[in-house]
């Protein structure tokens, strides 16, 4: 501590230059803050997914639909414990940006498979005795101020009713929230008994099942066991994991992380480049300088030290700014309006943020350093 | 390493010392066979035209350079058989330098730079302040404490490069042209003080410079050129 004042004063020794080093840190940190919370976004799900569920879809295309009755023959697959079925919507409230996901679904069964979903008893109950009740997520009832007792208009793209109309209105008699940090609470789910009632075509035709199996280190066999049981049917299926299956919606618009990965890399690689220049140029300007230091009885390790020191204040600033600015930008929420409901910053990732701004400033630090090593105090002090 | 000086009362001892630079593929001899001896307490000039060895000898005295040959006593210890860590923790311990363009730190105040040499000490921080508070007066210039280099005199710099030479109390003093940027009044001043730690604070000091005037303040001179001591002159 009692060299902090020494290597505070090397940092505003050139004010402009220090600040201008930090501010591209800084942004450096942003962008790592913004995209860690996308590839969250688009990932976290697969971490989320229940290692003991399975999800099955038709095996052409998942915008294919799947017989109702598929249920009860899933259900008799060694294996399976519970099967239970959810439609695509596709409903707008209100304006098309406003969005999020609306299922209807068999309640009881998707909390039981679902337990991360947590529905508080007596609203369940009222969901269970309400054929237009909906149960809505708490960040899609705190977005749009819905509370218990409101009826909500929904436009639906897809399903029309009996009297041609698609606008569907649901009773909001139940708000969820995750057991998780990742749990995605931006879902509307409603009853299928009232929207296979109401809709026109396609009756008796469900989107995806889920499955629970009654053993998670089974789940692939027992995936292979629901598609052969399909086989060569109407409407094949194609039975994966729900983090296979998740994964393959994040793989379908990249590599996530390998994309996040390369622009980070290229980011802070120039980085590097920007802070190593700044500190290389400090030690050259400073060779007298260090000259005396050693020449007054500073070791060579601690001339290092001193170097070292400054240039990882200097990253750990522009680092500390950078992820601090990021999350409370990310906390602001999903900046898609919907899209991306798991859209946070993990605290994994902000750590990883940390370590590496103390990296940066090894790594920056390390030449100069060498470069003070190495000098004699005779040789700097006759340069003087 | 208190007074200790050798049988004969010698602080630095200087035997069969030669130095020699490796430079553009050729050898510069700089020091050939040199011996010298320096008593405690005593105020030594070292004269001599440019590019005689007297700073090369000055920085072999100091451990900043060790000898090619020949050996370097200070205080009954060879300081050129130390390692760079050891010769640097003797410095901190037994050597003020004083240089000749003051070399302070632009970016510290007055009290901070003469404060450098103690952050190498186990002294607290109130400590510290009062062993710089100390030197400062010493010097004439605690008024001039929390003032940056660029705020002074060539003079002021130069007294707080002797301050921050002082704070530690060390055994040795060693100033390479202490007085070859000042104006006369200046630099009378300046080895007015040094006089002053000799005579009074017991410090020795070993003074290189190229002026006569400057010399006759010391006790004893001795001239250097081609690497070896031609003569001395004893006042």
């Amino acid at each position: 501590m009692k060299f902090l004042p020494l290597i505070w004063s090397n940092l505003r020794r050139r004010k402009l230059r220090s600040l201008l080093t930090v501010l591209s840190i800084l942004v450096a940190f942003v962008l790592f803050g913004a995209l860690s919370s996308i590839k969250q976004a688009l990932t976290g799900g697969v971490q989320m997914a229940g290692a003991d569920r399975l999800v099955v879809r038709h095996k052409v295309s998942i915008i294919q639909l799947l017989p109702e009755s598929y249920k009860a023959r899933m259900e008799r697959i060694p294996g399976v414990v519970l099967a239970t079925h959810q439609t695509w919507f596709g409903g707008i409230y209100q304006d098309p940006r406003n969005f999020f996901m609306q299922c209807p679904v068999l309640p009881e069964e998707f909390l039981d498979i679902h337990p991360e979903i947590i529905v508080a008893p007596e609203q369940k109950q009222a969901w269970l005795q309400t054929r237009t009740g909906a149960v809505v997520g708490r960040k899609t009832a705190d977005k749009f101020h819905w509370k218990i007792g409101d009826k909500v208009p929904i436009q639906s793209t897809i399903w029309a009713q009996g009297d041609g109309s698609r606008t569907w209105t649901f009773d909001i008699v139940g708000i969820y929230d995750g057991r998780d940090k990742g749990t995605d609470t931006t879902a509307m789910l409603f009853r299928y008994d009232y929207f296979e009632e109401a809709r026109v075509g396609a009756k008796g035709q469900v989107g995806w099942y889920t499955i629970r199996v009654k053993d998670p280190a089974r789940a692939v066999e027992t995936a292979k066991l629901v598609d052969k049981e399909f086989e060569n049917s109407d409407a094949e299926t194609k039975t994966e994991p729900e983090g296979a299956f998740l994964q393959g919606w994040a793989s379908a618009i990249g590599n996530i992380a390998l994309i996040v990965a390369a622009i980070l890399g290229a980011v802070f690689f120039t980085i590097l480049l920007v802070s190593g220049n700044t500190m290389s140029q400090a030690v050259r300007e400073r060779t007298g300088e260090l000259g005396v230091l050693k020449a007054i009885g500073f070791t060579n390790a601690q001339v290092v030290a001193l170097i070292l020191v400054e240039s990882c204040l200097l990253s750990m600033l522009g680092g500390g700014l950078g992820l601090g600015l990021a999350w409370m930008a990310v906390s602001r929420g999903d900046p898609t309006g919907g899209l991306l409901p798991l859209f946070y910053f993990p605290g994994r990732d902000l750590l990883l943020g940390a370590v590496l701004s103390l990296a940066l400033g090894l790594a920056t630090g390390f030449f100069p350093a060498l470069q003070a090593l190495r000098l004699r105090a005779a040789d700097a002090l006759r340069r003087m | 390493m208190s007074d200790n000086t050798t049988s004969d009362g010698a602080l630095v001892r200087v035997e069969r010392v030669e130095k020699t630079f490796h430079r553009g593929g050729g050898d510069i001899h700089v020091l050939a066979d040199l011996n010298l001896q320096v008593s405690a307490r005593e105020f030594l000039a070292l004269m001599g035209p440019s590019g005689s060895g007297k700073s090369t000898l000055l920085n072999l005295i100091g451990g900043l350079d060790r000898p090619t040959q020949g050996s370097v006593m200070v205080g009954g210890e060879r300081i050129d058989q130390l390692s760079d860590r050891q010769l640097a923790r003797w410095r901190a311990r037994h050597v003020g330098f004083i240089f000749q363009l003051y070399n302070l730190m632009p970016v510290l105040s007055a009290e901070r730079n003469v404060e450098l040499p103690l952050l190498l000490t186990h002294l607290s921080k109130a400590e510290r302040a009062e062993h710089v508070q100390t030197a400062l007066a010493v010097v004439g210039l605690a008024h001039r404490a929390k003032h940056y280099p660029r705020t002074l005199s060539g003079g002021e710099q130069q007294r707080v490069g002797i301050a921050r030479a002082i704070v530690t109390d060390p055994t040795l003093l060693l100033c390479d042209e202490p007085t070859g940027d000042l104006d006369r009044k200046a630099g009378d001043e300046i080895l007015d003080l040094l006089q002053a730690l000799n005579r009074e604070h017991g410090k020795t000091i070993i003074m290189v410079t190229h002026d006569p005037h400057a010399s006759a303040r010391a006790a004893r001179t001795v001239h250097l050129d081609k690497g070896q001591l031609w003569s001395e002159a004893q006042k």
